[in-house]
């Protein structure tokens, strides 16, 4: 089936959701997704989102401009973060008309509370600057913005499972879907093309991702020539549930949740002296871990405490309810009485689909762009979240750039016309995508996604250097290659889960190579890339964006993109 | 320990009517449903279909009949269950089944749309944030902890007598709205509500309340729709 559109954005979260608000009446847009909107990881989201707004103490834009560089250890890119930090409380209020329930402070201005790595006066102290509604931030923000788009009559196209995508004359003209419902093939042509499809955390073995963060749109991209930029910076939140990696959110912290070891030390004082466990997630993630390899770990085992038993239960009840029925369902802990069993958890895809402030796809180390595609949300590194992204950026991130590439498609459709797709081009996707049930094989997915999952949490983790990172990239490549043999066992059409698993799987590992090998590429410590073997940070060689391309003959070209500095030059980053 | 999973199984391409089909899986206490339906279908039977994303309660993806019981796989432990590891996996009553443990939401989400979930205001916006009594949010709270998982519908007698009444989930979806105070649209949405298909459908027979993964007192909500109709 062949559908035409102006616009079409694949994946329904915060950024996709935004974006298609934008485009407003006068435009035709689809919003492809494979999960039912409001399932969106998006949703997962609990603690807030970042804003200057100073409800509850002086704050400036300027300050949480300052605190998302530092906290990017010096990577983000500083016209872009200046563009997030002065846009924040636009966002914020614009979520409030839009009908965002938050919670309140007494005189009934919007709530805020302290969050990682958040300060005011450049670094003085911690600062109240996420906005909240409870610990469900994400998820009514999410049915928000679903409901506003309900209210605009745009069509979705729910539970179609994006292939491949459609480039001619080097711009892209459209993609290539199924319906999981009936396993129908869908072309969809369009003038503009916005992937909006998240994080891919699966990729790890522990992680606080939903299972469909597969990084579907992100391995596209790649896949269809855009460069992919500072994959090597996974963000590992430091509190997971033990063993499941559940998130348990920043905000226990930010309510004055604290961090113990087996003594019952609070030892991230001795860490971040100044804002102790609101430290960014990166280094607290290395505290804890440090102190488990010191022995410290409960019990000598690999987890620490998250103390909230002495916040009380009126704050445990109105603002961390979730986290605490989390614990309560997932560990049998009592949050109010007992301290939870945490560890980190793959939380963030740092890096993504190479792109600009306006939500264009660069392609090259000078900016220049991909006609056609664009990219907003985690898949995407505009980068305003550098080598560590800081908590409750990630909605701001999705809410300002989902909106800009909005706009920018808006001026793009109405300034260009429609490219021919030769039909050769589509009968040959369409083919290589049947192909796949037809194909027989030895091998099966399940134990290579295992396998990639352990290899990536035990050598491309929290920790790295060069050894264990040479040895996880020769065992991803051998996995490329049993994945080449492996087949779909459920050869029907109706709703095949086998068939979404072989396709999403096939992107993983394409990124966990793209992950690996630029991670061995940057031989220095960098935010979330802590090399053991090159413990400092290295400006001389390494301030700089990793842009990592596929060729011809299958392998990864790595190349670099300058840092945008502005305002504030990098310096030692201490908290 | 062992445990054992019968599961229903119904394919449109293969199967005439459904079935159901057994399994074992070596799983721990503390492992969610969920986990055990993953492994069936890594490690034994990939054709086996059901959705599930976040597995931690918050998407709403995986609601389904779990020993007769309506609930989140991704919710449930093994040990929740007092079977001596013996599990029967059904879908959703009510719905359409699309294929094995998938059904089709469509007539849910087309009563939901129906409420006009949506924030109507007919005042434009201050510059800074409508300003909102804590108290006040606190009423819609509850309503707010919904993930549209459907088992509240899928568990209500009455829903399943008459097709027109729009159900538990909708009517807290408007409950939401009708409480914002922010919302100025109040004396249509409750007009809406004032027949049988709507509120005064409910005869608070609590199934909805009961099965709620998510603690909600559905129930009570739309009483409070009811109240709200009758001061009008």
């Amino acid at each position: 089936m062949e559908h035409r559109y102006d616009v079409v954005i694949v994946g329904a979260g915060l950024a996709g959701l935004r974006a298609a608000i934008e485009l407003g009446e006068d435009t035709r847009v689809a919003v492809i997704t494979k999960v039912f909107a409001t399932r969106s990881h998006s949703g997962a989201a609990q603690g807030g989102i970042g804003a200057a707004i100073g409800n509850e103490e002086k704050d400036d834009w300027q300050w949480h401009m300052f605190d998302t560089v530092k906290g990017s250890d010096y990577l983000g890119d500083q016209d872009a973060i200046e563009i997030m930090a002065r846009d924040a409380p636009r966002v914020v209020y614009e979520l409030e008309h839009l009908g965002v329930p938050f919670n309140r402070t007494a005189e009934g201005k919007i709530a805020q509370r302290a969050f990682g790595g958040h300060t005011r006066d450049f670094g003085q102290a911690a600062v109240k600057r996420a906005c909240y509604a409870a610990d469900r931030t994400g998820r009514v923000i999410l049915d928000t913005l679903w409901e506003k788009s309900v209210q605009r009559g745009i069509d979705f196209f729910h539970e179609y499972h994006v292939v491949s995508l459609l480039m001619a004359d080097d711009r892209c003209t459209g993609l290539v879907a199924y319906e999981l419902a009936t396993g129908a093939i869908h072309i969809f042509y369009c003038k503009a093309l916005l992937l909006a499809t998240g994080g891919a955390g699966k990729i790890y073995k522990t992680t606080s991702n939903a299972m469909a963060s597969t990084g579907d749109g992100m391995a596209l991209a790649f896949r269809a020539g855009a460069p992919l930029q500072d994959m090597e910076f996974v963000q590992f939140h430091p509190t997971g549930i033990y063993k499941l990696g559940i998130l348990i959110s920043e905000a226990a912290r930010g309510e004055g949740g604290v961090l113990r070891n087996r003594d019952g030390d609070r030892f991230m004082e001795r860490y971040a002296p100044v804002i102790k466990d609101l430290a960014p997630r990166d280094m607290v993630s290395r505290c804890i871990l440090e102190e488990i390899r010191a022995g410290r770990g409960i019990d000598g085992k690999d987890y620490v405490h998250l103390d909230l038993t002495h916040l009380g239960k009126d704050v445990i009840g109105t603002k961390l309810s979730e986290i605490i029925d989390f614990a309560k369902t997932y560990a049998g802990v009592d949050a109010a009485e007992e301290p939870i069993p945490v560890q980190p958890t793959c939380h963030y895809m740092m890096g993504g689909i190479a792109a600009n402030a306006d939500g264009n796809v660069v392609i090259d180390g000078k900016g220049g762009i991909l006609p056609g595609l664009f990219a907003a949300g985690e898949c995407a590194c505009v980068s305003v979240h550098g080598a560590n992204r800081l908590g409750c950026n990630s909605l701001l991130d999705t809410l300002v750039f989902g909106r800009r590439a909005g706009r920018t498609v808006s001026r793009f459709i109405h300034s260009v016309g429609r490219v021919k797709v030769s039909e050769a081009l589509v009968k040959k996707k369409v083919k290589g995508f049947t192909e796949i049930l037809d194909k027989t094989g030895s091998e099966r997915l399940g134990p290579i996604l295992l396998r990639m999952q352990e290899i990536m949490m035990e050598h491309v983790s929290v920790f790295r250097q060069e050894s264990g990172l040479e040895q996880a990239l020769e065992e991803v490549r051998s996995l490329k290659e049993k994945y080449r043999l492996a087949a779909v066992t459920d050869k029907g059409r109706c709703f095949n889960r086998d068939l979404m698993d072989y396709c999403e799987l096939g992107h993983m590992l394409d990124l966990a190579e793209v992950i690996t090998q630029a991670a061995l590429w940057r031989r220095e410590s960098r935010g979330a890339h802590s090399r053991e073997d090159f413990t400092d940070r290295d400006d001389v060689q390494f301030l700089a964006h990793s842009m990592a391309t596929s060729t011809d003959d299958g392998s990864i070209r790595l190349f670099t993109r300058p840092v945008t500095i502005t305002r504030y030059q990098p310096k030692e980053r201490t908290y | 320990m062992q445990c054992r999973f019968l599961i229903y199984r119904f394919d449109p391409e293969k199967d005439a009517k459904p079935h159901y089909q057994t399994y074992t899986v070596e799983a721990e206490p503390t492992d969610k449903i969920l986990d055990c339906l993953n492994r069936i279908r890594w490690e034994q039977d990939a054709t086996l279909a059901y959705r599930a994303s976040c597995a931690h309660g918050i998407c709403g993806s995986d609601a389904m009949q779990i020993n007769s019981h309506i609930c989140l796989a991704c919710q449930k432990l093994v040990r929740d269950f007092t079977t001596g590891g013996n599990f029967v996996i059904e879908p959703l009553p009510l719905f359409r089944v699309i294929k094995d443990l998938v059904v089709d939401l469509e007539p849910f989400f087309e009563k939901y749309r129906a409420v006009r979930p949506y924030l109507i205001t007919d005042e434009p916006p201050p510059d800074k944030e409508r300003l909102q009594d804590p108290e006040e949010q606190k009423t819609i709270e509850p309503a707010l902890r919904c993930i549209l998982c459907a088992s509240c519908t899928a568990a209500c007698p009455i829903n399943r007598a008459d097709p027109e009444y729009l159900g538990p989930a909708a009517l807290l979806r408007a409950f939401r709205y009708i409480y914002d105070s922010r919302d100025s649209a109040r004396p249509g949405r409750l007009a809406d509500l004032d027949n049988e298909s709507g509120a005064w459908g409910c005869k608070t027979m609590r199934w909805c309340t009961e099965v709620c993964p998510k603690g909600i007192p559905v129930t009570r909500c739309i009483t409070q729709i009811k109240q709200a109709i009758k001061q009008i």
